[in-house]
Order: C-alpha cells, then structure tokens, then sequence
C-alpha cells in the first residue's frame, strides 16, 4: 500500500464507519429508534434510583437493621419487603445498582481509555509496538473472562476499586482489537497520509484524525462493555469476591436468598428482576446505538 | 496446496505456543504479587510470629529469596515435568486434582454445547427465514433474554424452586461420576448444562440468524433457486453449510469460555470441576492450586482455539487457500 498513485477510496473506506454527523441528527436518529430509547429510558430510570439512593432520597437506609421487621412481604413502608435482617430491599436493591453502576463504569472507563489508545497506537505505528500491544492482547484472551477476573479480585485486598480494576483488565483488550482494526486502514486513507505528509506530528494525526474516526465504534463498544460489566461485577460479588460487605451489592444479594426464596420469595426476585433490567437496558441502548451510529455493522460483535 | 496448509496451521501453532507463554508470565506475575504468599499460605496468621531467620529459612526452603526470573523458570520446569504443586488441604497433588476436575467440567462443557446448537441453530434459521416477522422479534427476544439473565441468577432460581416445590434436587448428595451411576450423573448435568445452555444459545443463535441473512442474498443461492433448487435442499445444502463456519467460530469460542466460565454454575449445582476448583483454591488461600488450575484452563483454551481454526479450514476450502 506504498503506491501514492493508486487511489484508495474504494478499498480503504469500505469497512469504516460512516463518518461523523451532526450531533442534532445523531439525537434524532436515536429518539427514532424503539431498542435505543427503550434501553436509554431502563437505563436512565435505574440510574435515577442509585442517584436517589447514593443522595440519601429513599425512605429506608440501606444497610440499617431492623429486627422486629424481619422478612416482611412487599407493602407501602417496605415496597419490596425486607431481609432476615429486616432491611428494606428497595433501598438494598437501589443501593446495590448504584455499587455496581460506580464498578461498572470506573472499570470500562479505564479499560476504554487505556484499550482504545493502545489500538491506536499499534494500528498507527505498527512494528514493534504492534508486536507488543497485539502480543499481551492474545495473551489476555486466552483466559476465560470470569476466570481472569476472579484470580485479579483475589490478587488485591479488596475494595470497590480494585474489583474495578480486575474487571478494566479483562475489558482492556477488546478495545484494543476494536480500535486497531479500522486503525489500520484509516492511516492508509488520503487525508491522513496527507496529515502526516506536510510534517504534522505523529500524535497530532492521531488525535485530530484518527481518534473521531473510530470514536463511534469506541461509543457503541463502551454501552456494550458495560453491561458485560455489570453482569461481571454481579457474578464476582455472587462468589464472594466483589466488594467487601456490608455494601450491598446485587450479587451478594441473591447469593443471601438462596436460602429465604421459600418463606420470603421477594428476596430474590426483586434483585434479580432489576440485574435484568439493568443488563437488558444496556444491552438495548448498546445495539441501539449501533444501529444509530453503525448502521454497517449489525452484527460484528 | 498441503504444503501452504501446513505452513499456516504451523504459523498458527508457533503464535499459540508464544501466548502460553505469555500467559504463564502473567499468572505467575498475578500470584507473585501476594507478599509472601507460599509462607503466607501454609502458615496462616502464624506467619506473623516467625523471627526474621525463620522467614528467611522458609523463604529460602521455596526458593523466594533466588531471583525471580530463576523461580519463574523452575516453576516452568516444573510445570512442564508435570509437577503442577501440592495441595496440602487435599493431601494430595494439584495434578490428582485437576485429572479429577477436568473431565467434569468437559463432560459439562460437551452438554451445554450440544444443548445450545439444538436450540440456537434451529432458532437463528427460523428468525432469518421472515425478517422483522413476529417470529424473528420473538427470536430477538429469547436472544436478549439468553444474553441478560446472569447464569447465577437462574441456576440460583431454577435449583431453589424444583427443591423447594418438586423436592428434586439430585446434585444434593454428592457428585456421581458417569462410571459410577451414569443415570445419575446424567440427573445432575441437566440443570447445570440447561442453565449454561440458555445464556450461549443466543450468541450461537444472533451469529446463525445473520449468517443466513447474509449468504441468502448472495448470487449463488439465487441461480440455485432460479435453476429450481428445492428450498429443503436450498437451506440445507447452500445456506446452512455456508453459514457454518460463523457458527463453528462461535461455538468454539463458546466451548473455550466454558472451561472456565462454568465456574458459577458449577458452585451453585456443586460439581466439582475444574472452575470450582479455582474458586476453591482462591477461598483456603492455596496459591499453587490457583497457578497452575488457572494454567491449565489457558491451555484448554488455546488448544480449543486451535481446534477450531482447524476445523473451519477442513469445512471452508477458501480458508484454505487463502
């Protein structure tokens, strides 16, 4: 691909991302569409709640314990029942939501920042760092997600970060495929070449060229990782190895009814019925936004 | 021909061969990071009552005080001779254990994939047969469902409600391996493998649902209809086998993940594979059970990896050629 005169148009855009529109189309394109909005609204609703309850708004605290009201049935004063330890559910449940949130999002914030410039890095340089980043990627997917996750969280003392550090290192290298991918053909694109050409920085090429370029693959990916996240968090804190009690967490929370689900059913379902919705919410607004900002690539996870 | 074949598979086998390296740096690196961890291990909340000169005695009794490139690689050695370290709550080596641990979780691993192409092949084909039909939003939406309900969660819901209202819960007294009570053994994967079936039936089904979409609007489908091709013969002859080699890529990559994603639905149903056996080495605090369970599972994973890339080649003569 050295030869300046061939014209690359054809080949070297053909599996690039539509290039970035106005922001007020994007809106209506999103309001537009059923799964995007459906997953924005279950999202927006549960982020509500952990804000209400990160806020101090809700009627019961969270981790209080009230004995004489043990394992009561959902009702006006306890709208999802309470727990052995008479604490009130709703308040657990948005509390826990807001526990996971916070995890999930520390952890695909970093994986995304640290994942996406890695790619980019290897797309754009290539040689040996390309060997490097793309060697530590193969290296990191070989070891089933939850499995890698749970040896990091055992690594660490743990708190709610180091739980988020174990789940960004999982996430790390999907990002770097994802943006090393269309890295590679961008930098072979006229403009860039003309960028790097008239004597701009390396850096400042990738900045100002390449990074907007792929920001809406990088967008779609971080809805995506998100609910891998969430759904990641839930399991480890279902194990035992989430972030240490007495935050509530979702996991830990059905972990605990597994033992109350015949006398006071509300354990279980409460929690588990809103880490669906949660992880439903995300997945849709995550394919919504694919469908939005990516209308080429339906299907390429 | 067979001679650029072989070239790739053995390419393919040299990048395989540096990641398992790799990932033997990484896990001895991830468990080197618990100060003192061996001591730590054995000794407990004792290890805060050594004088300096025992610690130094026992560090040099594991070899903690040579180099740490000089452990790695006799660490390595080790591995490679088969000494994968002892278990002392056990009694007995991580070798036993694993040789015990493995065949469940494969046998487990087996069920569920063949389970989930049961349900999510026929499922994928049926959704791409009417596009944005009743039949293919259902479709979505049992995928959705597949791809968001956690498999603790309804391992959890499914083994409380059939104890609690069936009073069936064979996984109750101990695992029965398929040598010993193989009506049994069956008894206790149905659960696990349905469980674990759900969730990687959907990916298995969204990867079918577009791979049909897509082959059956490419030219060569067309003239086969056109020259009168029954649509029997049309789907199963053109569209399916062509659309095999996504799913092949999907299920293999969904048999690796099982090695050692089972690890939940393992916990919950009690069967003593090979995830359980990490978690468990992770709670009594046995480091080299973790080391070398974990290395395992990597292992597991590339050769499956491997596999799959090989297999595709067999069902897909461009792969080959290209």
């Amino acid at each position: 691909m050295t030869d300046l005169t061939t014209p690359l148009a054809g080949t070297a855009t053909a599996d690039l991302p539509p290039s970035a529109g106005r922001v007020a189309g994007r809106v209506r394109a999103f309001l537009h569409n059923p799964t995007a909005l459906a997953g924005g609204v279950i999202t927006l609703a549960l982020v509500l709640l952990a804000l209400a309850s990160t806020f101090g708004l809700l009627p019961h605290d969270p981790v209080a314990q009230n004995p004489p009201a043990r394992l009561k049935a959902p009702s006006a004063a306890y709208w999802f029942g309470t727990d052995q330890f008479g604490r009130d559910i709703f308040a657990r449940v948005a509390a826990g939501v807001a526990n996971s949130g916070l995890i999930a999002v520390t952890a695909v914030a970093f994986a995304a920042v640290v994942g996406t410039l890695a790619g980019v890095v290897a797309g754009f340089y290539r040689g040996s760092s390309d060997a490097v980043i793309s060697g530590l990627t193969n290296v990191l997917f070989a070891f089933p997600p939850l499995l890698l996750a749970l040896s990091l969280a055992s690594v660490f003392t743990r708190t709610w970060f180091t739980v988020a550090v174990a789940i960004a290192i999982v996430y790390v290298p999907i990002f770097i495929r994802v943006a090393r991918g269309p890295v590679l053909s961008l930098r072979e694109i006229d403009y860039v070449r003309a960028a790097t050409s008239i004597g701009e920085p390396r850096w400042a090429v990738m900045v100002r060229h390449v990074l907007p370029n792929i920001s809406s693959i990088v967008i779609v990916q971080v809805t995506l990782a998100l609910s891998w996240a969430v759904l990641t968090e839930a399991s480890l804190s279902f194990l035992g190895l989430g972030a240490p009690p007495p935050a509530p967490s979702l996991g830990s929370m059905i972990y605990e009814s597994k033992t109350l689900v015949t006398i006071a059913p509300w354990t279980m379902v409460a929690p588990g019925v809103v880490i669906v919705l949660f992880v439903v919410g995300l997945n849709l607004l995550g394919d919504g936004m694919r469908d939005v900002l990516d209308p080429r690539g339906k299907d390429w996870r | 021909m067979r001679t650029l074949l072989r070239h790739t598979l053995v390419r393919r086998l040299v990048t395989a061969l540096a990641t398992l390296f790799g990932v033997a740096v990484v896990v001895f690196v991830m468990l080197r990071a618990i100060p003192g961890s061996q001591i730590t291990a054995n000794l407990g909340i004792e290890t805060a009552a050594l004088t300096p000169e025992q610690r130094a005695s026992l560090e040099a009794y594991y070899g903690l005080d040579r180099p740490l490139v000089v452990q790695f690689f006799s660490w390595l050695g080790g591995l490679l001779t088969g000494n994968l370290g002892w278990s002392s709550r056990a009694h007995t080596s991580v070798l036993a254990l694993t040789a015990q641990a493995l065949p469940v979780t494969l046998e487990l691993a087996l069920l569920t994939i063949v389970l989930s192409l049961v349900i999510g092949v026929p499922l994928g084909m049926l959704s791409a047969s009417k596009p944005n039909s009743a039949r293919d939003a259902a479709g979505q939406v049992v995928g959705l469902a597949g791809l968001s309900i956690p498999a603790f969660l309804l391992a959890t819901a499914l083994l409380s409600a059939l104890s609690a209202w069936l009073h069936w819960n064979p996984n109750g007294a101990g695992y029965a391996s398929p040598g010993k009570d193989l009506g049994l053994n069956l008894e206790q994967m149905v659960l696990p493998a349905l469980t674990l079936a759900f969730g990687i039936a959907a990916p298995i089904m969204r990867t079918t649902r577009s791979a049909v979409l897509e082959i059956r609007s490419e030219d060569f489908v067309r003239t086969a209809r056109a020259k009168g091709v029954p649509p029997r013969r049309l789907q199963a002859r053109h569209v399916l086998r062509n659309a095999l080699v996504p799913i092949v890529t999907m299920t293999g990559l969904q048999f690796g993940y099982l090695l050692g994603g089972a690890v939940v639905v393992e916990q919950v149903f009690s069967l003593p594979g090979i995830g359980r056996q990490v978690l468990l080495g992770i709670q009594q605090k046995e480091y080299a059970t973790v080391q070398s369970t974990v290395l395992v599972i990597a292992l597991a994973f590339v050769v499956v990896n491997l596999l799959t890339d090989a297999l595709y080649r067999l069902i897909d003569p461009r792969v080959r050629a290209a």
